[in-house]
Formats: structure tokens, sequence, C-alpha cells
């Protein structure tokens, strides 16, 4: 179902990204390829931005420098009209579904497309129910968001992201909380619905193990920078010590467990000073 | 000197938004069945707390009118005191203020949830514009509908319940001097004119509830600091709004 209008080997392609939030600088020139029908992983430490930079290459936020193209397409050119016809193009999973709370399981997957076709309403129940199949809560359609368990509603959001079979897909975070049961139904959905569906699909996540085993390319990105970019094997036998202290979860390494303060002892005997 | 230019950087943005809003409005309207869902929650369900409120405004007002105006001997007048007031000046504020107070604060926190869950952002990714989908249709509600609850509350303060039922049924009034009075000293421009204010009020309101949901912060923090500014700032708008009118409409 990929509609390629060039046969470029990235559907995605980010060069020189510089964002800042406020004071806060997220990213400093980071340079991200997504290969076009792979599983690409986005990993790195909670407030690196990772979800912001799926909303940049959604378009919903601009960068401060930088370019993202998105099959051969500069998002951050478009009129808002063109900029919503590429967006059809994608699909997101937000963190918690995002579900809109006030429409049923089937309403919620139907949406886009009651949104964006003028299907018969016999096709659209097909189409709805096929999406809904593929993640296995065909059963569900009838319930509320506020029905379901986390992990359901992250299935019928990832059910309503392909509802209109994009070529992209875009997971933000979507293991966080996850009991083991739903990590690996989740998993195995990526995978599955990225080879079966022909998309291109890209993980952000901190779950190092999980998001390794089941992607085909990674980038650690970390304090705004690309630290290391491969194979998920090339990532595991990365020399660098901030990857490897991400990768094993060490409490103390490139990144300090102590926050910068000034020398213990000094600070101690500086009693009643404010330092 | 901050709270002044913060009050300004609002008011602008707040203009931005109305006037992305009212560029939403005609597709809006082509989607009558998002409308007639937002009448329902905007204004049906703010029906009850209207209707009584009218009733015992009505009351009130019946009974005071009523001590002030035997001691001159014309209790038959009764009739154009309940009516004049309600029309002119309490019919549209107090809806408005109650208006605020139900449908407002639901608006704001409704909207304010929608985003703090992503699903505002959920839409745009789905290449749905939520001014159009969401904030549009429930703006119009809130203009369409208070005018139409003002109006039930005239009619519950004035004839059916409120000072009916006290000066007529209870204070012996007769029927036929209250009805043939009113009939004679309200006129056509005071209904026009409530009905005006009800209106300005009615956009008021929404614009200031889907403007602080729309733009609260995405936490349970903000979704309750925007219903609270609703309420706070729709009641100021509201009096000061009428006050405005009121003076343009004084001849």
């Amino acid at each position: 179902m990929t509609t390629s209008v060039s046969d470029d080997a990235a559907l995605v392609r980010v060069r020189g990204l510089r964002f800042s939030h406020g004071p806060r600088v997220i990213y400093d020139g980071v340079d991200v390829d997504i290969p076009r029908g792979k599983v690409t992983a986005i990993m790195g430490p909670s407030g690196t931005g990772k979800t912001t930079l799926l909303r940049i290459i959604g378009g919903q936020w601009q960068p401060a420098a930088g370019t993202v193209e998105f099959d051969g397409v500069n998002v951050h050119t478009l009129r808002r009209k063109a900029l919503y016809e590429l967006r059809k193009r994608m699909g997101m999973l937000f963190q918690n579904g995002a579900l809109l709370t006030d429409l049923s399981v089937f309403e919620n997957v139907a949406f886009p497309m009651r949104e964006h076709t003028d299907l018969p309403e016999s096709m659209i129940r097909d189409l709805v129910l096929m999406k809904l199949e593929a993640v296995g809560l065909r059963g569900a359609r009838d319930l509320f968001p506020s029905q379901l368990s986390g992990g359901m509603s992250r299935r019928v959001g990832l059910a309503r992201a392909i509802a209109l079979d994009p070529d992209l897909v875009m997971y933000d975070e979507p293991f966080t909380g996850q009991d083991p049961i739903s990590m690996g139904v989740l998993m195995r959905l990526i995978r599955s619905l990225n080879d079966a569906l022909g998309l291109t699909s890209i993980v952000v996540s901190h779950d190092v193990e999980e998001v390794l085993s089941i992607s085909d390319y990674a980038y650690v990105i970390a304090s705004g920078k690309v630290l290391a970019s491969g194979t998920p094997d090339s990532i595991r036998n990365s020399d660098s010590p901030y990857v490897q202290q991400f990768l094993r979860g060490e409490p103390d390494g490139p990144v300090a467990f102590h926050y910068k303060a000034a020398a213990y002892a000094d600070d101690l005997m500086n009693k009643g000073k404010k330092a | 000197m901050s709270i002044i230019t913060d009050m300004l950087q609002g008011l602008g943005r707040a203009q931005f938004f109305l006037l992305s809003i009212i560029g939403a409005i005609p597709s809006a309207l082509l989607r009558p069945r998002l409308l007639v869902q937002q009448l329902y929650t905007v204004g049906v369900m703010s029906l009850i707390i209207i209707v009584i409120s009218g009733s015992f405004v009505g009351m009130v007002l019946a009974l005071q009118g009523y001590r002030t105006l035997v001691d001159f001997g014309a209790a038959e007048s009764l009739g154009v005191f309940v009516a004049v007031v309600i029309v002119r000046e309490l019919g549209p504020v107090v809806t408005a203020l109650l208006f605020a107070g139900r449908a407002g604060s639901a608006l704001a926190a409704e909207i304010g949830l929608m985003k703090a869950t992503d699903q505002l952002s959920g839409m745009e990714m789905m290449a749905v514009d939520p001014i159009k989908r969401v904030i549009a249709p429930r703006f119009i509600a809130g203009l369409i509908a208070m005018p139409l609850l003002s109006m039930i509350f005239a009619m519950m303060a004035i004839g059916i319940a409120g000072g009916h039922a006290i000066g007529v049924n209870l204070l012996g009034v007769d029927d036929g001097a209250y009805w043939s009075q009113i009939h004679s000293s309200l006129h056509w421009e005071d209904i026009r004119d409530s009905l005006v204010k009800s209106a300005v009020f009615g956009a008021a309101v929404s614009w200031i509830a889907v403007y602080q949901g729309y733009h609260a912060a995405p936490t349970s923090e903000g979704v309750s600091r925007a219903t609270t500014s609703t309420v706070v700032v729709s009641s100021l708008a509201i009096l000061a709004l009428d006050f405005i009118l009121t003076a343009f409409m004084f001849h």
C-alpha cells in the first residue's frame, strides 16, 4: 500500500534539526533517516524530546532550523491544506491511545474514514471490523474508551492509526506502563502490521530490550544529539560509554547519579551560609 | 505591570482564536448533527437550572414588588414591574450567569480534558481540524442556546410559575389587570433588546469557555484552572457587557 513518489530508501529524512522549548535546547543538529518498510527505534532517556521528534515529523511543531522531508516533501514549508493531505499518509499512536472519549471503539476507528472519505456505511463497517480484527478487538467494538484497559486503548488507537492505510505509523512510547502480556501483544502487533501492510514504523521508547528486539534500525538520542545509530546488534556492541550505561541501566556513569552541586565537604562546612 | 501585559496578550490570543472559530463556522454549519448534539449538551442540559431559577426569581420579585406597590395603591401594576425587570435586565443577566456556571464550565472542562489526553492533537494528526470539529459547533450551540434559555427564564419568571403564581394566586392581584398592564407597557423593542443582550452574553460565555479549554495547560491542574477562570471571567464579562449594552439601549 506504499504509494511512493520517489524511490528514495528513506521515507523520512531529518537534516540538521534544531528545536528548543523556551530556553531548553531539545535538538541541536540532529540527522535521522527512517528507512522505508522498516521498523526504526528512537531511544533515549526521558525528557530528551523523543515525542517532540514525532510532533515535528507530523508538522505539529516547527523546528527552529533544519529540514524534515517526508517522501521527498519538506513538511514545514507546506501550506495547511497540503500538510493535512500529507498527514493522511501518517498514522500516530499516542501514549495512551488518545481515543475520543465520547465515541465507541467502533466509531473511533471509523472516525478518520468518516472524516476523509465518502464510503458507504456498509463498507465502513467492513473496514472497521477488519482493522479491529487485526488488533484482536473485534469483539470490543461496542465498548467505550472508559471501559478499556490501557493496553486495549492502545490497540484501538493502533487500529485507528492504520484506518486510512498510511505509509508511516509513529508510535509514541507504546510500552510504557504495560504488563508483560500486553507488552508482548503490542510488540508483536507493531512488527506484524509493519510487515503485513508494508508500513514504515517509528517506535519511540525507552524500553530498550523490547524495542531493540522488534526493530531493524535504531537511534539513541540524548542531550540534543544522536549518540549512536545502526542495527540493534551494533547498538548493543556500541563502545560509547553513554550508550552502554543507557542500555544496561547503570545508576552512575556519564549520566551522573548526583545532580550538579558544590563539593560535598565544602557544602557541609559552610553551615548556615547559603550556597 | 506584568498583569496588564499578560491580560493584553491573552486578549490578543483570544481574538485570533475567535477569528479562526468564525472562519470555521461555515463548515460546522454543514454538519448539523454535530451542532444538534452540542445544542443538546449546552442547551437542554441547562434547562432544569434555568427553569427553577426563573421561577424563584419571579416569585421573589413579586413579593418585593407587591410590598412597595401596595403602599401606593398600585398593586395592579405588579405584572408590569415583574415583566419589565425580568425582560430588560434580570432575564438575560441571570440566565447568562447560570449558563456560564452550568454550560461554560462544562465546555471548558471537556475541551481541556480533550487537550490533556491528546485527543485534540490526535485529531490534528488524523488531518481533522479540531477547531472545525470540536470548537466551532460548541461555540455556535452556545450562541443559539442562550437567547432561547433566556426567553424560557423570562416565561417562567413572569407567567408560568414566578410572578403570576405569587401575585395573582397568592396575593390576590387581579388576573386580567396583571396581563393587560404587561401587554400595554411592554414593547416589542424591550423583547428585541433582551434577545440582543442574551445573544451577546451567549457569544461571550461560549468564546471564553472554548478559549479557556483550548488553551488550558494539558494537566489536571490546568483543566481545573480553566474551569474556574471560565466562570470568573464570564461573570465579569457579562456584568460589564450588560452595563455597556444597557447604556446604548437607554432612551
